[in-house]
């Protein structure tokens, strides 16, 4: 079960072996604790602690994200898809909320020569 | 037949015409010098916009989707369970707004009708003003326009409340004693500080904002005018504002509708 919002992305046809770029957007306000509501009151900062990607149980990305990072953040990175797998995200929050993101990876056999 | 007739004939088409014609107001703008707030961010913005992955709106328009099949109040009747598919039923719907309640001499917003909906038919807890969920189903519901042009309701009862916005336009007002004209129509394209000067065009709302880091509706954008010439923006969910989304709304007669927009 997803929590939270985030997206994925990453190429329709995926060949075993393949090196893919993953695209990885997640919502999330990245209050820094400097900002205003609309009734001129302080917010509490509350950014992303820490946010993980792991592809069929292999952790393949992590960061540690702080207030010098926007709202919504946008994160890129490359993986090797070996066979067919969930990508799932993780992330928690300075109140300790978590949230929770899965899409499976389709990874077809190969029928070109790597590169 | 009297010689008289073929004259009185004239001045009664004439007087028909003259009834039927509703008085609109002076366009500052010509049709063809109309320009999306798009054209006048920079490329950064411009490719955010156009990247329909990292384009931020599309986390609320994936939550507005995810909201319009989901049930609430006391029968957990969803927006799906009535209006069946966004594509097909809302398309040129948002196009359409501000227009008059239905049965209502009102002037209402899209927003303000998704929260009749919800609080009438759905019987549900009230979304506010600019919370996300208000916001992410008026961006669902808008995203079905997407492409169409923005046409003022050809509804005779809306003259007033155009004229009104156009009133309201042209008034100069705060501290700084400006009117949104001497910005958005006599200075358009010129630069404010490091920002270029738009037309201040509706075609993008609700729109992703890179200063409040999220979406907001065009309510909110106008207010944000407000505190910039430092005048009291009236309270929210007022006619004013409604006026004066009827007005540009008319002003931009034509242009596509956008969403999801990324301004700066």
């Amino acid at each position: 079960m997803s929590q939270g919002l985030a997206r994925l992305q990453w190429p329709v046809v995926i060949q075993a072996g393949d090196v893919v770029k993953v695209r990885l957007l997640v919502q999330h306000p990245m209050h820094t604790g400097y900002q205003q509501d609309m009734q001129g009151r302080l917010i509490a900062r509350n950014v992303l602690v820490w946010l993980a990607c792991e592809l069929g149980g292999q952790e393949v990305f992590r960061v540690e994200p702080s207030s010098g990072i926007a709202a919504n953040p946008y994160f890129e990175f490359c993986v090797r898809a070996r066979a067919s797998a969930e990508m799932v995200v993780r992330w928690q929050d300075d109140l300790g909320v978590m949230g929770e993101w899965r899409q499976r990876m389709e990874v077809a056999e190969r029928k070109t020569p790597k590169p | 037949m009297r010689p008289g007739w073929p004259l009185l004939v004239a001045a009664m088409l004439g007087l028909g015409t003259l009834a039927q014609a509703q008085p609109q107001p002076a366009r500052a703008l010509a049709p063809d010098q109309l320009r999306s707030g798009l054209a006048f961010a920079g490329p950064d913005v411009q490719r955010l916009q156009a990247d329909g992955f990292a384009n931020p709106g599309m986390l609320w328009l994936s939550r507005g989707e995810a909201l319009w099949a989901q049930g609430a109040g006391p029968r957990k009747q969803s927006c799906r369970d009535c209006h069946g598919r966004q594509a097909e039923s809302m398309r040129g719907v948002a196009a359409q707004y501000p227009r008059l309640a239905p049965g209502a001499p009102q002037l209402i917003n899209l927003e303000d009708q998704i929260r009749v909906c919800r609080s009438q038919q759905q019987q549900a807890d009230d979304w506010a003003f600019e919370s996300d969920e208000l916001l992410a189903m008026t961006l669902y519901v808008t995203e079905a326009s997407r492409g169409q042009p923005l046409h003022m309701s050809p509804d005779p009862r809306l003259a007033v409340h155009l004229q009104a916005g156009a009133a309201l336009y042209q008034r100069r007002q705060g501290q700084l004693n400006l009117s949104c004209s001497q910005c958005h129509d006599q200075q358009q394209g010129w630069r404010l500080y490091s920002d270029r000067l738009s037309q201040g065009q509706p075609n993008g709302y609700p729109v992703y904002r890179l200063e409040w880091q999220k979406l907001g509706s065009l309510e909110r954008r106008l207010r944000s005018c407000y505190a910039g010439i430092r005048a009291e923006p009236p309270p929210w969910g007022d006619l004013h504002m409604r006026q004066l989304a009827l007005y540009l709304t008319w002003r931009g007669t034509g242009l596509p509708i956008e969403v999801p927009a990324v301004r700066k």
